[in-house]
């Protein structure tokens, strides 16, 4: 008996909720179509999507991935983008995010506009650019012990479009014991101009889950999958000479910015600081030098710290810091583009300033 | 119980406000009630869904929980029929009314856990009021509420340029302010009394 009586109480409390729930589905199937939508990005490219979401929800359905913290809630205000026509009017919701200059100058947050019919916006091109791509190993370089160098030929789509500097997260699958799959960045080594390539200067981490599958597990001819690129970590186009400071991995996006910089036919004096620890640590020395016969005025300084006996070490040592006056001509006019571990950012941030370098002409890519 | 539907209207704004007196929806009438434009979308909204919701879960109490003898699941169906309403409700409004979803619309989803809305159909069973009665107490109410938070809006309007030490900032100074309208809210109380 009572054992039918509570069968019979959850079957109205099911029904009910089953009820409210069809009329909810049926009502949102019906009123929420508003048919496809023409979304107008730039001005460049046009992406037709079922109407009824919010942009930002939509432009990820197509991979266009405006950052947002909160995941659509409008509690984070990072999807900001401009909607020139056809967003409606600005919910109060959005509105703390905003000065009214903003405001008047069509800013939104896309996690608050609704498609509903055909609307015109407009995204950051670095934003816009980020793109999944499928990729294949194409080399593997050994550069020292622990840095290899990864070239990667673009299946899908087949063309990145990235400025020297920035950089790619790459994803790696589970692999032996390694139960999950991570994204790790990495600053592309390439030069812009190779548009179907891309390369990676890894260095492998001690118990660093990319890393370590990087340099024992990846093979050529392995798919990949990356995404990118991102990053304002880039060349600004002054005039000012231009002092780089790397250590380890950090080579990479310099490397990037010197191939593209050599490609424009850059004028600009340029002195450049590798710091590493001993010679095993060393790698691509020749070429780095090999620019100083593509610029009217580039120094390319490796500086070991811990050079051991066998090294036969003749060049400088030490920090890299103690050996900037060479190199410097004008601090006021001087930009420093700055690659490697956190410490030794805040380490040569500090001495640059220290120097007369202004702080807000240092740029600097950290990694942890 | 023999009370006027229409004392009890005025009753349940003034006499037992839901905010001022039960201390109900307290979640969205501290954080919305920054600006008086948007306190007025929230408390508008309020009005509506407690008007609807009461005359809605009335029947349903009346016409499925008590002929099924489930009162004890009255809890999870009037917050299920409340949910539900509110959904619907968002969708019919922006699909029909942009301009209506823009100033009011937007704040449904806020409400669907209010606890005052809640509050109210369940008063309005402990209290056995009829159909009519429901309704107009489900209206009071809402307009109680939408009073009550406008008040204070109005306040912390007045407020952003004043000095307020450090730790009274935001919700404490909400809280204080709410606490001494209540008092002065027990003024009225002497008129009618329907708890």
């Amino acid at each position: 008996m009572n054992y039918q009586k509570i069968l019979y109480e959850i079957l109205i409390l099911a029904g009910i909720s089953g009820l409210l729930a069809t009329l909810i589905v049926v009502a949102k199937a019906i009123l929420q179509n508003y048919g496809d939508c023409e979304i107008d990005i730039n001005g460049k490219r046009k992406v037709t999507v079922k109407g009824g979401s919010s942009l930002l929800t939509v432009l990820a359905e197509e991979n266009i991935f405006v950052p947002s913290a909160c995941g659509g809630r409008g509690s984070c205000g990072a999807c900001k983008c401009k909607v020139i026509d056809g967003g409606g009017p600005v919910l109060p919701t959005e509105k703390p995010y905003f000065t009214p200059a903003e405001l008047s100058d069509n800013n939104r947050l896309a996690c608050q506009v609704k498609v509903k019919n055909n609307i015109k916006i407009e995204i950051p091109e670095e934003i816009f650019n980020i793109r999944k791509f499928k990729a294949k190993v194409a080399k593997v370089e050994e550069f020292t012990y622990d840095i290899k160098g990864v070239t990667f030929d673009l299946i899908s789509p087949r063309e990145i479009d990235f400025q020297a500097g920035q950089y790619v997260q790459l994803r790696s699958p589970k692999y032996g014991k390694i139960r999950e799959s991570v994204t790790r960045a990495y600053s592309i080594s390439s030069k812009p101009s190779l548009e179907n390539q891309l390369q990676l200067i890894i260095r492998k981490v001690p118990e660093g889950i990319c890393t370590t599958w990087v340099h024992d597990f990846l093979k050529v001819g392995q798919e990949v999958e990356i995404t990118g690129p991102y990053g304002d970590f880039f060349i600004r186009d002054t005039q000012a000479d231009i002092i780089f400071v790397a250590g380890g991995s950090g080579k990479a996006p310099i490397k990037s910015m010197l191939e593209d910089l050599a490609e424009k036919g850059c004028q600009r004096k340029m002195s450049y600081f590798f710091g590493a620890r001993t010679a095993k640590d060393l790698y691509l020395t020749d070429y780095m030098d090999s620019f100083k016969d593509k610029f009217p005025d580039f120094t390319y300084y490796p500086i070991l710290s811990h050079p051991e006996a066998t090294d036969n070490w003749e060049g400088k040592t030490g920090f890299v810091m103690p050996h900037f006056p060479d190199a410097l001509r004008d601090p006021k006019n001087t930009e420093a583009y700055l690659c490697g571990s956190p410490g030794m950012i805040a380490a040569v941030t500090k001495g640059l300033k220290e120097l007369g370098v202004p702080e807000d002409k240092i740029y600097y890519d950290s990694f942890a | 119980m023999e009370i006027s539907p229409w004392i009890l209207f005025w009753a349940s704004i003034f006499t037992s406000n839901i905010l001022l007196t039960n201390f109900l929806g307290m979640c969205s009438y501290l954080s919305v009630s920054r600006e008086v434009e948007s306190s007025f979308g929230l408390g508008t909204a309020v009005f509506f869904v407690t008007t609807a919701t009461t005359a809605i879960n009335w029947v349903v109490y009346h016409l499925i929980i008590v002929p099924a003898d489930i009162i004890y699941l009255q809890y999870i169906i009037f917050i299920i029929v409340i949910a539900a309403f509110v959904q619907l409700t968002e969708i019919i409004v922006e699909r029909f009314s942009p301009v209506l979803y823009y100033s009011l619309g937007i704040f449904l989803p806020l409400i669907t856990v209010n606890c005052a809305i809640l509050g109210i159909s369940l008063f309005m069973i402990i209290r056995d009021y009829s159909f009519i009665q429901s309704v107009t107490f489900g209206a009071g109410s809402g307009l109680g509420w939408l009073l009550a938070i406008m008040l204070l809006a109005g306040i912390r309007t007045r407020l952003k340029e004043k000095f307020i030490p450090t730790g009274l900032q935001g919700a404490g100074m909400s809280l204080l302010i709410t606490g001494i309208m209540a008092l002065a809210f027990i003024g009225f109380s002497g008129i009618v009394n329907v708890q």
